[in-house]
């Protein structure tokens, strides 16, 4: 048995007033956890304490909060680890390196109906709901089930791990600038259904997904989710996996996402490194030199980088050709970018995708003689 | 100490300062930098998301490159660190997919193999800090930043995944920035941003979502009392350096705070002089860190 004090965030409407920080003393074993503590303080300090839970197994996903601002189950955070962390989070700066609160929030991006209780139906129900979390088969309905090869469902089964907690949406960082970001958790799950073998609107899914400004272009790659996440899903990782699908149906979007990807792909097949006046050109409006007309939206991505531009040759920053030209950036010295060009021609052929979630790590690290030599 | 050295692409374009200070700053510190002139760009997770066998293969050569010269790698930028574990987690994973990977690069006489002779690719923070050692990089110190008080920036690419980036083995990469501040003699400051998203990867698609980001942390940081933000990313450099003045009119105020690369903060209490270190090619102006410096001359 050990103490520990955790430091809730409270919010009680019906008193009317401002949310406020309470500490709780409590006692129990470092193996058990904060949602346990929580539980703790509720029957032994204060009754009001308010906290959404049911399975105390990482099975339910009710109990979605911010612990020492990290964002998770409570039912899963040991509240030993939740107090080595708060002792590491304090341990620089003016802080002590023992005995810290553990502080407890709501989740983040939600509005808070009363203590640790957010409203899931305003952010994240609604953002589910927003990608047509059902299968869309053309078609009459097969006499029995559908038959599909176990492999093909296989590619889908990270996505379906989810148990709509919410603890990605809390830790969102591209919802934190935008609200209406359709965000990681309803992402993930739009391509549980774009990867499925029986859905027949796959590509109305992604055209949707891609042309929407609050869509798959408007998440910042921060990893905030993959952290986030008990079960392991990876949203971003769907996320990505969303833009891929986009790409090679050659979804042009409103948003500059495949523009831009297709931007850099061929800039550094062509010169091995950024070549970032081109990249920033062919992101906006690509074959600006003569193929494509740049759409209104390019134009005016173009002239809202024109002030930075100036501002850089003012300090010298940009003050070089290579930095202000498309195109005049250098290649790759005495041979190398050939050898980048002969990577592409074999990856663009056979375009593997590693999926670790499901082949796993190898376990067993092979004896040095026994290393493949290639 | 010797290393092979990727600066990534940003370091040598945009912010080409970087480039200049880690070479002044690296000498100070007295490490050898082998420069791979032949490497690629990371990719920096766009290629990966084009096509994942293409990113896991043009750094597969980056690091057969590394490890032709028997030298742990260095980088000097968040996100190649993040782009390129990313790739190499993948790499490491499974034999077989190593091989079909190895098999183009055995045409160029490259060879990327798993933990050879213990090899690591490791951002600048993390080689200051496990490697070079605080200790011995306060002993180098002859201009302490006594009074300067400085915001830490991450750049996500060095904070997460935690389980990819290392943090089992080194569960405080998340505290580097605080903790070099003060070996250099700095004040911390704490504000809500240092481990948040700058917003850049998605300045060309959402320009608004971006620029909030970027302006809402630098005026967290001045909200703090910052004197300035040391970070070790490039990109995160460009949203909130480069952009700053387009993100003040995106989150309705004034900004105007100095945003420092990692080499430039430690060349700086090295003894290095400002203009020497490319501060005078930032965006915001660094001159307020200058005039709190001035009354400590190296």
């Amino acid at each position: 048995m050990a103490e520990y004090t955790l430091r809730v965030r409270r919010y009680q409407p019906e008193s009317g007033e401002a949310a406020y920080w309470e500490e709780f003393q409590v006692e129990l074993d470092p193996s058990l956890s904060v949602l346990d503590g929580i539980l703790q303080a509720r029957d032994r300090d204060d009754g009001s304490l308010s906290v959404r839970c049911s399975c105390r197994a990482a099975i339910c996903g009710s109990c979605g909060m911010k612990i020492n601002g990290e964002s998770g189950l409570g039912c899963k955070t040991q509240i030993g680890e939740a107090q080595e962390l708060a002792d590491k989070q304090a341990s620089v700066g003016e802080g002590s390196s023992e005995g810290n609160t553990i502080v407890v929030e709501p989740m983040g991006n939600m509005p808070v109906i009363k203590d640790l209780i957010t409203d899931m139906e305003s952010t994240h129900w609604t953002k589910i709901r927003r990608v047509t979390p059902w299968l869309l088969p053309h078609g009459e309905p097969p006499e029995r089930e559908y038959v599909v090869e176990p492999e093909s469902m296989i590619d889908i089964t990270q996505s379906m791990a989810c148990i709509q907690c919410g603890a990605c949406v809390s830790s969102c960082l591209s919802m934190e600038a935008d609200p209406d970001f359709i965000g990681p958790a309803a992402l993930a799950k739009a391509y549980r259904f774009v990867g499925d073998p029986r859905d027949a609107e796959t590509k109305e899914r992604l055209h949707d997904l891609a042309n929407d400004p609050h869509g798959i272009y408007d998440c910042t790659h921060c990893f905030s989710c993959i952290d986030a996440c008990p079960k392991g899903v990876a949203p971003m990782d769907q996320i990505m996996r969303l833009r891929r699908r986009a790409g090679e149906e050659e979804i042009h979007d409103v948003n500059n996402g495949e523009n831009h990807v297709n931007a850099f792909v061929k800039m550094i097949e062509k010169k091995g490194t950024n070549d970032e006046a081109l990249l920033l050109q062919e992101s906006y409006a690509p074959g600006i030199k003569g193929k494509l007309k740049p759409t209104k939206g390019a134009i005016k991505g173009l002239l809202g980088s024109l002030p930075v531009a100036i501002r850089g040759i003012k300090t010298g920053k940009m003050r070089s050709l290579p930095k202000l030209i498309p195109g005049v950036h250098p290649k790759l010295p005495d041979g190398a970018q050939d050898e980048v060009k002969a990577i592409y021609a074999h990856a663009e052929e056979h375009r593997e995708q590693f999926n670790i979630y499901i082949k796993g790590e190898e376990e067993v690290e092979p004896e040095p003689d026994e290393k493949e030599t290639v | 100490m010797k290393l092979a050295y990727w600066p990534g692409c940003v370091s040598r374009g945009f912010t080409a300062e970087l480039h200049g200070s880690m070479a002044i700053t690296a000498e100070k510190l007295g490490i050898e930098l082998v420069e791979l002139d032949r490497a690629n760009c990371c990719g920096a997770g766009i290629i990966a998301e084009h096509n994942q066998e293409l990113a896991d293969t043009l750094n597969a050569r980056t690091f057969a490159l590394a490890q032709e010269t028997g030298l742990a790698m260095m980088n000097i930028c968040s996100t190649c660190q993040g782009a390129q574990s990313e790739c190499q987690q993948r790499l490491d994973a499974d034999s077989a997919y190593r091989a079909h990977i190895n098999e183009v690069l055995s045409g160029q006489g490259l060879s990327y193999e798993k933990g050879k002779g213990g090899w690591t690719n490791k951002n600048f923070l993390w080689v200051l800090v496990e490697d070079y050692g605080l200790d011995k990089l306060a002993e180098k110190v002859v201009r302490p930043l006594s009074g300067l008080r400085v915001g830490p920036f991450y750049g996500c690419y060095v904070v997460r995944p935690k389980e990819r980036l290392g943090y089992d083995e080194y569960p405080d990469r998340d505290l580097y920035l605080e903790k070099t501040i003060e070996a250099l003699g700095g004040e911390v400051v704490e504000y809500d941003g240092a481990r948040k998203c700058c917003g850049f990867p998605v300045i060309t698609m959402n320009r608004e979502t971006s620029l909030r980001q970027a302006g809402t942390h630098v005026g967290d940081a001045i909200d703090a009392g910052a004197d300035c933000l040391v970070t070790p990313c490039p990109l995160c450099h460009l949203n909130l350096d480069m952009q700053q003045p387009e993100a003040a009119k995106i989150v309705n105020r004034d900004l105007g705070l100095a945003v420092l690369h990692l080499p430039q903060l430690v060349g700086l209490a090295l003894g290095a002089e400002p203009k020497q270190l490319g501060m005078s090619k930032h965006i915001a102006s660094t001159g307020w860190v200058e005039e709190r410096l001035a009354g400590t001359p190296a």
